[in-house]
C-alpha cells in the first residue's frame, strides 16, 4: 500500500516546484502551522510595540515608585519597583530578545555553513585542522562557557549576538560537512566540473542550494536555543544590561520580589516558554516536510 | 571489534585536544578586560605599590604565555593552582563541592532514566496515536521551558505560597536529617529530571521508530511473534543502542546541566562555586571548573565510543 501512495504522489510531483511541494507537507502537521501563526503574531506584537504599548518601557509613574504595584486598569500586569509599566517592558524586552535569538542563529548558521562547506569540499588537510577545531569548541560544555565569557565581557547587544552565535555553530558545521562530503561525489557536480565551473560556482550553486533543507531545520532549531541562551544569560545579570528591557532580564529583576510581586516573574517566562515551543515544533515540522522518507 | 590500537590512538589524540582546550579557556579568561584585582583598584585605601606588589604575588604581572605555562604547571602538580579569593588549592576547592552536585545530578539522572525510557518506547511504537501526541507536547515542553523559569514557578507555588518546601539550599540550619534533606532536593531534582527526561524521551522516541522500520522486526512478526513480544525482544534492545550513548554523554555532562539549577536554588555545587568565582574573576577556578567539565566531557565522549563498539559487533574499529 505505501508503495501505491508513493507513486501517486510522485506522479503528481512532476507538475509542482520543490518549495510548493515542502509547503503541502508542511500545512498538513497542524501543530508546526499552530506554531509558525504564533510566532508570527508574536512577531507582529514585539514590532508594533511603539504603537502597542500603553506606556514607554521606562517611563516611571511616580505614585507608584519604591513597591511593585500589582495589576490594575492603568497597568494590566503591574508596574515594578520603579514604577515602569510592566506589559510594556514586556512588549519592549520581546523586541531583544527575539532579535538577539534571530542574528545570532544567522551568525551560527552562517559561520557553520561556511566552515562545514569549506571543509566538506575540499577534504585533506584543510578538512582535517577545520574538523579538529571545532572538537575542541564542541569539548567545552556550551552553557558554561558562554555564561564564563558573558560574565567576564559583560557584553554589548551586538557582542552578546556575536558570542552566542560564535558558541553554537559546531552542530551546523558536521551537517553541512557530511551533506558536502557526499554531494561532491555526485554526478551532476562532476558535470559542472567538467564544464569548467570554478569551486566557488560548485559550492555555491551546485552543491549548497542541495544541503539547503537540513540546514534551514538546524537554523530554525538554533533560534529556539539562542533565545533561551540569551535568556539564561540575562536572567544571571550577565547578558543585556538594565535598563534595556530582554526577558530575560526582567525575570532577573523578578526574583528580588517573587514572594510580594509574583505578577512580575510570571508573563516573561511564560513567552519565552511560548516562544521556544513555537520554535521547535517549527523546526520539528520542517524536518518531517523535508524528510522524504516518512 | 576494536584493536588495542584504536584505544591507544583515541587516547593519544586526547593530549592536543585538551591542550587546545586549556589554550582556548585561558585565552577567554585571560583576555577578557578587568581581572580579579579590580575589587582593589576601586579602594581609595589600597596605593599603587601594594596593588602592584598583590599582582606580583599572583603572578599576574608576567607576560600571558609564561602565566599559561606556570598555569600548566600548576596542573601537572596536582594542585591546579591556589584560589585568588581563598588561598586554598583549586582542586581542594572542587572536590569538596563535588558530592553535593553529583548528589542532585545522580538522583535526578536516575529519576529521568527509569521514566523515559518507557515513555519513550510507548510514543516510539505508538507513533501518530494520540498518546504519542500527548508524550510529544510534554517532551517539547522540557526541552523549550526556560529551567531558571521553572524554578521560579516551583518556588512560587510551593515554597513562597504553600510553604511545603524551602526554597534553596542544602539543609536547614540545626537540620540535616534524612527528610530534610528530600525537602531541599524536592524542586531541583525535579526540574533537572524533567529537563532530561523531555530531551531523553525524544531521543528514545526516534530510536524506536528507527528500529521498528528494520527488516528484522518483519521477520519477527512475520514469525508469528505477538506485537509485545517483538516490542520486548527486539526493538527495545536494539533501540537502546544509540540511547546509552546519549545518557552516558549527559551523565559526565551533569556539571553542565546543573549550573543554572544550582544557581537558583543556592545547592553547594560546582555550579555555585562557579558563579561565586565569576563574580570575584577567581581565574584559577574558573579555570579549573571549566576544565574538569571539559575533561569529562572529552573521557566521556571517549568511553561512549568505546562503549558503542563493545556493544555493537557491527562496528568496525580500526
Amino acid at each position: 500500500m505505501a508503495t501505491l501512495t508513493q507513486t501517486r504522489s510522485g506522479f503528481r510531483r512532476r507538475q509542482q516546484s520543490f518549495a510548493a511541494r515542502i509547503w503541502r507537507r508542511f500545512v498538513r502537521n497542524r501543530l508546526a502551522v499552530a506554531s509558525l501563526v504564533v510566532l508570527l503574531c508574536l512577531a507582529a506584537i514585539v514590532l508594533l510595540a511603539p504603537l502597542l504599548a500603553p506606556y514607554a518601557f521606562d517611563e516611571q509613574d511616580i505614585e507608584l515608585l519604591g513597591q511593585p504595584a500589582p495589576p490594575s486598569w492603568a497597568h494590566l500586569l503591574g508596574t515594578d519597583q520603579l514604577g515602569r509599566d510592566a506589559l510594556s517592558r514586556l512588549l519592549y524586552g520581546g523586541r531583544i530578545s527575539l532579535a538577539v535569538g534571530l542574528a545570532a542563529a544567522t551568525v551560527s548558521t552562517a559561520l557553520g555553513t561556511a566552515v562545514g562547506a569549506w571543509s566538506g569540499f575540499h577534504r585533506g588537510w584543510v578538512d582535517t585542522v577545520m574538523m579538529r577545531g571545532t572538537d575542541v569548541v564542541l569539548s567545552v560544555p556550551a552553557l558554561p562557557l558562554i555564561l564564563l565569557i558573558s560574565g567576564l565581557l559583560r557584553p554589548t547587544v551586538p557582542l552578546l549576538i556575536v558570542i552566542i552565535g560564535a558558541l553554537s555553530w559546531m552542530g551546523t558545521a558536521r551537517l553541512v560537512r557530511g551533506q558536502f562530503l557526499s554531494l561532491r561525489e555526485r554526478e551532476f557536480v562532476e558535470a559542472a566540473r567538467a564544464l569548467g565551473a570554478t569551486n566557488g560556482r560548485l559550492i555555491l550553486r551546485h552543491i549548497l542550494p542541495n544541503a539547503v533543507a537540513p540546514i534551514t531545520v538546524a537554523a530554525t532549531l538554533t533560534v529556539g536555543q539562542a533565545i533561551l541562551l540569551e535568556s539564561a544569560m540575562s536572567f544571571f545579570g550577565f547578558g543585556v544590561q538594565p535598563p534595556t528591557p530582554t526577558w530575560g532580564n526582567l525575570l532577573n529583576e523578578a526574583t528580588q520580589w517573587l514572594d510580594s510581586a509574583p505578577w512580575l516573574a510570571i508573563p516573561p517566562g511564560l513567552l519565552i516558554f511560548l516562544t521556544v515551543l513555537s520554535v521547535n515544533s517549527l523546526g520539528d515540522g520542517l524536518r518531517d516536510a523535508f524528510d522524504t522518507r516518512a | 571489534m576494536m584493536s588495542p590500537r584504536f584505544l591507544l590512538r583515541r587516547l593519544a589524540s586526547l593530549v592536543p585536544l585538551l591542550i587546545g582546550i586549556s589554550l582556548l579557556l585561558f585565552a577567554v579568561i585571560h583576555l577578557a578586560p578587568g581581572g580579579p584585582l579590580d575589587f582593589y583598584a576601586d579602594n581609595p585605601g589600597v596605593t599603587p605599590q601594594a596593588l602592584a606588589e598583590m599582582k606580583a604575588a599572583l603572578g599576574l604581572d608576567q607576560p600571558i604565555h609564561i602565566q599559561y605555562f606556570d598555569w600548566i604547571k600548576a596542573f601537572l602538580q596536582g594542585q591546579w593552582g591556589y584560589s585568588i579569593r581563598t588561598s586554598r588549592p583549586v582542586l581542594l576547592e572542587i572536590t569538596e563541592r563535588l558530592p553535593a552536585t553529583f548528589l542532585l545530578g545522580g538522583v535526578s539522572l536516575l529519576i529521568a532514566f527509569v521514566i523515559a525510557l518507557p515513555l519513550g518506547v510507548i510514543s516510539g511504537v505508538k507513533r501518530y496515536t494520540s498518546i504519542d501526541y500527548v508524550l510529544t507536547l510534554i517532551s517539547f515542553s522540557g526541552i523549550s521551558l526556560p529551567v531558571f523559569w521553572l524554578a521560579l514557578m516551583l518556588q512560587l507555588v510551593f515554597a513562597v505560597s504553600l510553604h511545603w518546601l524551602p526554597s534553596g539550599g542544602y539543609e536547614d540550619i540545626g537540620g540535616g536529617s534524612f527528610g530534610d534533606h528530600l525537602a531541599h532536593m524536592a524542586m531541583p531534582v525535579s526540574i533537572l529530571a524533567f529537563a532530561t527526561i523531555a530531551k531523553w524521551a525524544r531521543y528514545m522516541r526516534a530510536s524506536t521508530i528507527e528500529v521498528m522500520r528494520q527488516d528484522y522486526i518483519r521477520t519477527a512478526r512475520a514469525k508469528g511473534q505477538s506485537h509485545r513480544g517483538v516490542v520486548i525482544h527486539h526493538a527495545i534492545q536494539n533501540a537502546l543502542m544509540p540511547f546509552v550513548t546519549v545518557v552516558a554523554l549527559d551523565l559526565v555532562n551533569i556539571f553542565s546541566g546543573t549550573v543554572i539549577t544550582e544557581a537558583v536554588f543556592s545547592w553547594p555545587g560546582i555550579g555555585k562555586l562557579f558563579i561565586q568565582s565569576m563574580d570575584g574573576r577567581d581565574y584559577p577556578v574558573l579555570m579549573g571548573i571549566m576544565m574538569i567539565a571539559s575533561l569529562t566531557l572529552v573521557l566521556g565522549n571517549l568511553l561512549a565510543d568505546v562503549a558503542y563498539g563493545l556493544i555493537d559487533p557491527r562496528i568496525e574499529m580500526a
